[in-house]
């Protein structure tokens, strides 16, 4: 059995190596020894954990069964998930963070001796409120995650679902949890713990169902900070270091990663979370449009435009995860580079449904990822280059947010795609994007737009090319 | 009089919030989905709690209402664990450089 003391450093040691394990992805070519330096931390804190238990029974036996069975699952679902579904991932994997920090609470909630809290019905008051805590963040990530789980999917419809009173219900809803909790720390009672529960499951459901599709980034990225800090007011319950730092690095992590998206939406947090931005614009929009003419063209006057270019840049966004189109747009740029055309891709923060979407999905597609740029450092180039290759983005290249004050999406940074010679538009329809406002650009004199599903299209190119 | 060690892990708390801003500043955009699954899979060492309540009940008594809750819990991190851990690993796999030239 290991002394208190001794797990507690091991336990430091874990958190350290978790810090290592972000800090390699600063950079592709330390990030996979920093995912190793991750694996090692939590070898080391479960095995601590046995350790200082020391008690290696039956009760051992089932852990390691239930151990296995989860891991079994966890990896077989790693090997067989399409990069394209990445995001419903993610967010399924939040919804089991949440769901564990919940079943620890309650575990820890029913048998307080265990984990050396007091006794049922007289734990400790700090404990309490730590546990309190955790439980209800934990609750609240689990049943925002499955919706925009269920959202993602396309299982529920990613359109947001708006009603009369919903902010002042969930305002309320905020209010009774602190109310909840006080209540609970005063008086002990278990079924004030079970109510408590059920509420913060109910306001999770509530927060995440008037947000739309296209918001999904800033969803994913909060609820992915509020499973750090539910495992940080669990690691304050059983006063484990490794499990206070990780709470603690995961919860700023997501809150980073949501401040960046809204940024890349010019939005605030809060314009966000209040939901509701597809279905208030879409109805303002829908007066004066379908007047202006466009020109449309085929997989032949595309390939024709490029083949006399000398460079291009290509920006991709949701609907190429969509179509599946990263490995024929890899193949047509692959045409496009024997024919000595210098070629690029322009990633806006936002393209796509969770923070670097597209990054991964043109790594899949075994881009290099040094052709890849960023909105800051590729915007410059548009103006010097022949061709500009939009596949599935829309409202990110919308001049309309550099002109029009009156835009909802005025003062978003977006691509400058209007200033190259000449844009290829690869779009199903003229129908606006998500935020609801037609693109002026697929009216600009220099824009031929490309009606078809975006995998057939980039492959018709390759072959006229 | 002494020092609550509650202070102690709220110092470590609020220092690891700080290591934790700059460290995920410095993580390139192009890694932010590599980055989502890393930290889901870390989250999961909310596991030793989960571990500490499978044990709790003694030899006679395995299965008691907290401890079936200790044993999911386990089955849900783990998958998020190995789940995490090894897509992660599948993603960061596929970044590569550009082949050099001749």
């Amino acid at each position: 059995m290991l002394s208190p003391n001794l797990s507690a450093i091991f336990y430091l040691i874990s958190g350290v190596l978790f810090i290592l394990a972000l800090r390699g992805l600063s950079s592709p070519e330390t990030s996979r020894q920093g995912n190793f330096f991750g694996i090692l931390g939590m070898i080391i804190a479960i095995t601590v954990t046995f350790l200082s238990i020391g008690n290696f029974s039956t009760g051992f036996v089932v852990v390691l069964i239930f151990l296995l069975i989860g891991g079994l699952i966890g990896a077989f679902i790693a090997y067989k998930i399409p990069m394209t579904a990445m995001p419903e991932l993610v967010a399924g994997f939040h919804s089991l963070v949440g769901l564990a920090a919940v079943f620890v609470a309650i575990a820890a909630f029913l048998n307080p001796e265990a984990f050396g809290l007091g006794s049922p019905g007289n734990i400790k008051l700090g404990s309490l409120i730590e546990m309190s805590i955790g439980a209800a963040v934990g609750a609240i990530t689990f049943s925002g995650s499955i919706i925009a789980f269920l959202k993602l999917q396309g299982i529920m419809s990613g359109s947001p679902i708006t009603f009369k009173g919903q902010h002042p219900l969930n305002a309320l809803i905020l209010i009774s949890i602190i109310v909840l909790t006080y209540l609970l720390c005063s008086t002990q009672s278990s079924n004030l713990f079970w109510i408590l529960l059920a509420v913060s499951f109910l306001i999770g459901f509530l927060l995440i169902i008037p947000i739309g599709g296209a918001d999904m980034p800033v969803v994913i990225s909060m609820l992915n900070s509020y499973s750090g800090w539910a495992a940080a007011g669990i690691g304050f319950t059983l006063e484990n270091t490794a499990l206070i730092i990780t709470g603690a690095l995961v919860g700023s992590s997501g809150a980073i990663l949501s401040y960046i998206m809204c940024k890349g939406m010019n939005r605030s947090f809060f314009n966000v979370i209040l939901g509701g931005f597809g279905a208030t614009e879409q109805s303002s929009s829908s007066q004066n449009k379908e007047q202006r003419p466009v020109k449309s063209g085929n997989a032949d006057d595309a390939a024709f435009l490029m083949k006399n270019a000398s460079s291009v840049i290509i920006v991709p966004g949701y609907g190429m995860a969509v179509a599946q189109a990263q490995h024929a747009l890899r193949e047509m740029v692959d045409t496009l580079k024997k024919n000595d055309i210098k070629v690029s891709y322009a990633i806006h923060p936002v393209a796509g449904r969770m923070p670097g979407h597209m990054n991964v999905l043109l790594a899949e597609a075994n881009v290099p990822y040094d052709e890849v740029f960023e909105l800051e450092e590729i915007n410059n180039d548009f103006a010097n280059a022949d061709v500009a290759f939009v596949i599935g983005a829309n409202d990110v290249t919308n001049p309309v947010a550099k002109t029009d004050p009156q835009s909802p999406i005025y003062g978003m940074p977006v691509l400058d795609v209007e200033k190259c010679k000449s844009v290829l538009f690869v779009k199903r329809s003229l129908s606006p994007g998500y935020a609801g406002i037609d693109n002026d650009l697929f009216y600009k004199e220099n824009t031929l737009m490309l009606f078809a599903d975006a995998k057939k299209m980039t492959e018709d190119i390759t072959k006229n090319l | 009089m002494e020092i609550d060690p509650f202070i102690f892990r709220l110092s470590i708390f609020i220092l690891s919030i700080f290591i934790g801003y700059y460290v995920v500043w410095s993580v390139t955009p192009s890694l932010h989905t590599p980055l989502m699954s890393v930290t889901n899979a870390i989250s999961s060492v909310i596991i030793v709690g989960a571990i500490i309540a499978g044990l709790a009940g003694n030899s006679d008594f395995i299965f008691n209402t907290s401890s079936i809750f200790g044993f999911l819990a386990i089955s849900l991190a783990a998958i998020n664990i190995f789940g995490g851990f090894l897509v992660t690993q599948r993603m960061l796999a596929m970044y590569k450089k550009k082949k050099k030239d001749k």
